[in-house]
């Protein structure tokens, strides 16, 4: 009796286990599919034709489509960023983000700098820290020329550091 | 002395968990455990099952008429196991309704009602009509064709209820039509209300079934053995819940639940079918018209829901063998046979109009490529609401020019949104009506200053262009 007794509570435990585990295995695929999943992406945005900034000699503003997915959602959204030209010659884009508190970056056309507007924070026309509160000098942004199209992929970085970190 | 029952003294000392387990396990079973006696823990265990589903496809799921759709198309298009789980979830809702007539028919026919037990079985009635509730409310939530139409016709029989129709159409729809307060409804519904009432009355219908313990086989004479629920009959029970889960899965795995194309009202075309259950009432509804509606809508099933619940008060009998209680068990078995017969009668009719026959397979296949089609993502509208008509007109044009050369975007945002901690551009002409707009522009508040504000240093003309276009901002 208590042999078929023990026998019964095992056939149990293996019922009860399968039953568990038939389920749990695409639940747990279910709720942990953004682990292996990228579903927040940032995609290229183009910027303007590669030739029309080759001969900038000031700063120049441009409004990029930024198109990033958002899970079951694809997020449009316009985002201001600078063109400026390398030491090579090279566009090189400067995110408008101030590394201090995150506001917004003006290009002064009179003063020839770049200004946040917030706290004062001063860079040059190549974006590296001049002077006021900011840690470190605007933020430059991925950038490459494909096709002949300058194409920037746009990300935040941490505020209020000495050095550029991504944050998702 | 082992590990195992040092641990349970231990646990026991502090939970009593020992005379929690012999209270639960060894519930005497008079004749012992019985295969017949399975549905009722079976169905506690889809129910179960369907509420890890149904709380795990709420990680991706958006109750609201513009994303429920899309969400439900990304769960079955792009996560992982996500149409395995949904089709866990639909199909286990079907297998709800069979095990529950199972479960209703066991009853009748070992006649388990009788006794004290008139609570027992109102509980469980209420559970059956909350779980056509779960099932009818469930329907709609993915929002394709078939969801919206569908419960556009099952709503519309509310309407024929007498004097209060109009009205209590209008309270479970959130309005005249169909639409996005009519989702919200029946997911606030679904999830909320009608699970919360089932636990409930399952707590009732459990409690009271042990109050009045199991009935056992439907003899005059007492059983001569009497069995406990530990081990038998929970083996049973274990090796019934796996047979469901392993049926559901494969059933899941061969043909998964199709999500048709996303509700369209504006669709006249579309001919809504129910699900199978609910297909013998349908065609049911097809023989009322006219004046007579009513009775056929409303009194006939009235009277039968009344007296499916009086049941255990109208017979009254201690009698239970089946073949000596022919009325009851007779009325059941043909109210069975004649929602089959209602089933069929509908497919035929269907089959026989080649319109419909037409209708219907264009349908299927709108569903089937809707399926196969890569998922393609909602467009947030959030930035693309720019007012775009007034770019048309030159100096509009121009005034968004200095809109973004004067760097007004990168504070205000490109449609004049606004951040937090910077004012929206949207109506500012409520604000500052008439000239005023524009002194604050060339000459800005102190407090607008602290805030990061400029004063704009334009021409005349392009304050003028610049005036045209925030104030066309909306």
């Amino acid at each position: 009796m208590e042999g078929r007794r023990s026998f019964l509570g095992a056939l149990l435990a293996l019922g009860t286990s399968s039953v568990g585990l038939l389920l749990s295995i695409p639940l747990g695929r279910f709720a942990l599919h953004p682990l292996w999943h990228t579903t927040t992406e940032v995609l290229w945005s183009n910027v303007g034709a590669a030739g029309e900034f080759a001969t900038i000699t000031a700063p120049v503003k441009a409004l990029i489509t930024v198109d990033q997915r958002d899970g079951w959602r694809k997020v449009l959204s316009t985002k201001p960023v600078y063109v400026v030209r390398g030491d090579d010659g090279r566009p090189r884009v400067l995110s408008s983000v101030c590394p201090h508190l995150g506001c917004t970056i003006i290009w002064s056309e009179r003063q020839g700098q770049f200004l946040s507007p917030c706290h004062a924070g001063v860079f040059s026309a190549d974006g590296t820290l001049v002077s006021g509160p900011p840690p470190r000098g605007m933020d430059e942004l991925e950038s490459i020329v494909e096709d002949g199209v300058l194409k920037v992929r746009y990300q935040y970085f941490r505020q209020l550091v000495p050095t550029k970190e991504v944050i998702a | 002395m082992t590990k195992r029952a040092g641990l349970l003294d231990w646990l026991d000392r502090r939970t009593g968990i020992r005379g929690l387990l012999s209270e639960a396990l060894d519930e005497p079973i008079p004749g012992g455990a019985r295969l017949a006696y399975v549905f009722g823990s079976g169905l506690l265990f889809l129910f179960l099952s369907q509420v890890i589903t149904g709380v795990f496809l709420a990680l991706y799921y958006v109750p609201s008429a513009d994303h429920a759709h899309t969400t439900v198309a990304y769960i079955v298009k792009e996560v992982s196991s996500g149409s395995f789980l949904r089709s866990l979830h639909s199909y286990g809702s079907s297998a709800m309704i069979v095990v529950l007539l199972l479960h209703i028919g066991q009853t009748i026919l070992y006649g388990s009602y009788k006794g004290t037990r008139e609570l027992l079985w109102l509980a469980g009635v209420v559970l059956f009509g909350l779980t056509l509730g779960m099932s009818f409310t469930g329907y709609l939530l993915p929002w394709d064709q078939k969801a919206y139409f569908a419960t556009a016709v099952g709503t519309n029989i509310l309407a024929e209820v007498p004097i209060v129709g109009d009205w209590l159409r209008q309270l479970v729809r959130g309005g005249t039509d169909m639409g996005t307060m009519t989702l919200s409804r029946f997911f606030v519904a679904h999830v909320f209300l009608l699970p919360a009432a089932i636990f409930a009355f399952v707590a009732i219908h459990v409690w009271l079934f042990r109050k009045a313990g199991a009935a056992g086989p439907p003899s005059p004479r007492v059983p001569a053995t009497v069995g406990s629920f530990y081990p038998g009959q929970v083996l049973m029970d274990v090796g019934f819940a796996l047979l469901i889960v392993v049926a559901l899965g494969a059933l899941a795995l061969a043909v998964p639940v199709e999500l048709g194309p996303e509700a369209d009202s504006a669709d006249a075309r579309f001919l809504p079918r129910p699900e199978w259950y609910y297909v013998p009432v349908f065609q049911w509804l097809k023989y009322w018209e006219g004046s007579l509606a009513v009775v056929g809508i409303v009194v006939i099933p009235a009277v039968l829901a009344c007296l499916f619940a009086g049941l255990p008060f109208l017979d009254r009998r201690a009698e239970r063998r089946p073949w000596k209680r022919p009325f009851t068990v007779g009325t059941f078995v043909v109210i069975m046979l004649g929602l089959v017969s209602l089933g069929m009668l509908s497919r035929a009719a269907d089959r026989a109009d080649p319109g419909v026959v037409e209708l219907l397979n264009a349908q299927r296949d709108a569903a089937r490529a809707y399926m196969e089609a890569p998922f393609e993502p909602d467009e947030s509208s959030a930035s693309l609401g720019a007012a775009n008509a007034v770019l048309a007109d030159p100096i509009g044009a121009r005034g968004r020019a200095v809109y973004e050369e004067q760097s007004c975007d990168i504070c205000h945002g490109s449609d004049g949104l606004g951040v937090p901690g910077v004012p929206t551009l949207v109506d500012l002409t409520t604000k500052y009506p008439g000239g005023a707009l524009a002194g604050i522009l060339r000459e800005p508040t102190p407090q607008m200053v602290d805030g990061g504000m400029t004063p704009l240093e334009v021409p005349d003309a392009d304050l003028l262009a610049l005036l045209t276009y925030v104030n066309s901002l909306r």
